[in-house]
């Protein structure tokens, strides 16, 4: 079994390649596309015409734009991801740098709907069409409906200003103070979590009651077996699949989700890099950071088609 | 398991009175309407009727597996000087699978796709047995093999998915016949099947039951199953028995039109091109039931002693729901033989 599973990443990661080559060009076009001259901006108020020319050649702005895109790309393909054209930073240190902030307040929010969203959607489908139902559905609803950031600014004027519980603001890093770097993550991953427990209230709700009324969970009772176990073995089992397809589809979200409620914390994560770079026109750094999200992404999925086939032995490896 | 009964006349399973609603209040209507019958130890009966006649809810309530908010089940299913109906969740769950097992119509469906074969067997002789994982598991492998499985062992840890329709079928009756209950209820058992496969798992059915004492409880519309397995015949209409009689005599000379009408239609090998007789029209929905004989408005016989409500008169060797029963000869579907 495991070798199958071995052969399935390996063609699922075989597949991941012209994916990310096409979001790349993609989004490279789409930086070109964008009316506006980088150079312009480098070479400051005042420039003369050669200057921007200079720069312009400096920088492989004056090649076509498919040299541009595939010089890119080979350097990417070996880790190199160019350097900042304000800071000249390396693009990929700042992304390291960047990346764990967001991947904290991402990854504490997918564990809040899991653990939040997960036994209200079990107590709503156990207990359908009665109050408990309908509370956790309209709560479900609301979740839904709320904008984060305006959650986000709430919550700050509650537990940061009024209470002041926790930091209202900035981002500690998870290795040098772990308990600060919680504390800051805390507020962000509650407003950015509302949606998640909502999303995964009402399909984990829908999925359930569709199992629920299936035909085999009618020969489970045949048999005898007590109801908790048959939820609790057979039902959950049973809709774990689509559980996974909810919280991939979550990850992924929540990754471009957080880009709002990084802006309202002030947290130096990928959101804000991306933002900031996108304004500067710091076309290296916006690139960079399309590339690492993209690749986040398909391994996630990746790892939730593994996950599916070993959930599910219907799924063809 | 209880020692065999106290007085050794008493069937195996007696209901009586049996009524079940569908939906609260006002807005109820009576989909079983005083239900009674008997299966004796090893009795194989059919139910047959047409879609809607309440078959499959008769075999659902004797199982108590139907939803416990939207229906009403009243009267009696004595088993074992037990009243089933007044047992509680606990003590009814106890009496599933392990007393009274139950078979279903689509055997794809009525597996558990992410569980293994063996698995679903295993666990079902666990819920009932104080038995450990390596016994439970011998256990599964040698019902696997009762049910003519081929590779037990191998098909032990397959799924349902790997499975052909018949074998998958002969799992779920594997299941079923784990727990050795004294009565099987077969829901439409081989409706869903090829009929090369049909017969194969009918005779299964006869021959498990019969080495193991089992009683079978055929729910179906074919009248030929009930012919070949059955000994008794157990006819249902718009949620009433009409007629309740052993299948041979049943077969000859049936005493409700009903019977008559379903056995008609069955068609036979004959090298006559002849179009079957149907009966017309179709079974009354709950809530438009006539007042009287509730087969009147589809019958060739009926008379003006059919707008009253017609007992099931009792017989002797059979009961029957006719106003008309004494004054009519009806035919079968098998001829009588003179010699």
């Amino acid at each position: 079994m495991m070798g199958k599973r071995v052969r399935l990443a390996l063609r699922r990661a075989a597949q991941v390649i012209p994916v990310l080559i096409l979001a790349t060009l993609v989004v490279f076009l789409l930086l070109h596309l964008v009316p506006g001259d980088p150079a312009v901006t480098l070479a400051g108020e005042n420039a003369t015409e050669e200057h921007i020319a200079e720069i312009r050649h400096f920088y492989g702005f004056d090649q076509p734009l498919a040299v541009q895109y595939l010089h890119w790309l080979a350097n990417a393909a070996q880790g190199d991801l160019s350097h900042s054209l304000i800071s000249s930073e390396s693009v990929r240190t700042s992304i390291l740098q960047h990346f764990p902030a967001t991947l904290l307040i991402v990854g504490l929010a997918m564990l809040l709907s899991i653990a939040v969203g997960v036994p209200l959607g079990i107590l709503a489908a156990t207990h359908q069409g009665g109050p408990i139902d309908t509370a956790v559905t309209s709560l479900a609803s609301l979740g839904v409906a709320l904008p984060n950031f305006w959650l986000a600014m709430i919550l700050v004027g509650w537990f940061a200003l009024q209470l002041n519980l926790l930091p209202a603001t900035g981002a500690a890093a998870l290795t040098e103070d772990p308990v600060s770097a919680l504390r800051h993550a805390i507020l962000p991953a509650v407003a950015l979590s509302a949606g998640g427990i909502a999303e995964v209230v009402r399909q984990l709700r829908s999925a359930l009651l569709e199992v629920l009324s299936s035909q085999f969970v009618r020969t489970l009772y045949a048999k005898g077996l007590p109801p908790r176990l048959i939820l609790w073995k057979h039902v959950l089992r049973n809709v774990g699949v689509t559980l996974l397809t909810v919280l991939g589809i979550l990850f992924n979200r929540l990754l471009g989700a957080t880009v709002v409620v990084e802006a309202v914390f002030a947290i130096p994560g990928m959101g804000s890099l991306i933002v900031q770079a996108a304004i500067a026109k710091d076309f290296p750094v916006v690139q960079g950071v399309v590339f690492a999200m993209v690749l986040v992404v398909i391994l996630t999925n990746l790892l939730i088609d593994v996950l599916y086939s070993m959930l599910d032995p219907r799924v063809s490896v | 398991m209880m020692p065999e009964q106290i007085n050794g006349n008493e069937p195996l399973l007696r209901v009586s009175g049996l009524n079940v609603h569908f939906g609260i209040g006002a807005a109820a209507v009576r989909a079983i309407a005083d239900v009674g019958f008997t299966v004796r130890k090893g009795e194989r009966v059919g139910i047959v009727g047409e879609s809607g006649c309440g078959k499959t809810v008769t075999g659902l309530a004797l199982m108590g597996l139907l939803p416990r908010h939207t229906t009403h089940v009243t009267g009696q299913m004595l088993m074992d000087g037990r009243n089933l109906l007044e047992l509680g969740p606990r003590a009814m769950q106890r009496v599933r699978g392990r007393q009274i097992a139950m078979i279903f119509q689509e055997p794809m469906n009525a597996l558990d796709p992410v569980f293994t074969i063996g698995e679903q067997i295993s666990e079902t002789l666990r819920a009932h047995f104080r038995i450990g994982r390596a016994e439970a598991r011998d256990r599964a492998v040698a019902a696997l093999e009762a049910v003519g499985i081929p590779l037990p062992a191998r098909r032990y840890s397959e799924y349902p998915h790997q499975l052909s329709g018949g074998m998958r079928q002969r799992a779920m009756i594997a299941i079923a016949l784990a727990c050795e209950p004294r009565l099987l209820i077969a829901d439409e058992p081989t409706t869903a099947l090829d009929v090369t496969i049909q017969a194969q798992i009918i005779d299964l059915l006869l021959e498990l039951s019969s080495r193991t004492e089992t009683a079978l409880l055929f729910i179906t519309h074919d009248l030929g199953v009930v012919a070949s397995a059955c000994t008794r015949l157990l006819t249902m209409y718009a949620g009433e028995i009409v007629e309740d009689a052993d299948v041979d005599a049943a077969l000859v000379a049936p005493r409700h039109p009903y019977t008559s009408g379903l056995l008609r239609s069955l068609p036979r090998l004959t090298p006559r091109k002849s179009r079957l007789p149907s009966i017309a029209g179709q079974v009354p929905s709950p809530a438009e039931m006539p007042e009287g004989c509730r087969f009147a408005p589809r019958c060739a016989h009926r008379g003006p002693l059919c707008a009253n409500p017609v007992p099931l008169i009792d017989l002797g060797d059979r009961r029957v729901r006719c106003a008309r029963h004494a004054e009519l000869t009806l035919p079968g579907c098998a001829e009588r033989r003179l010699a």
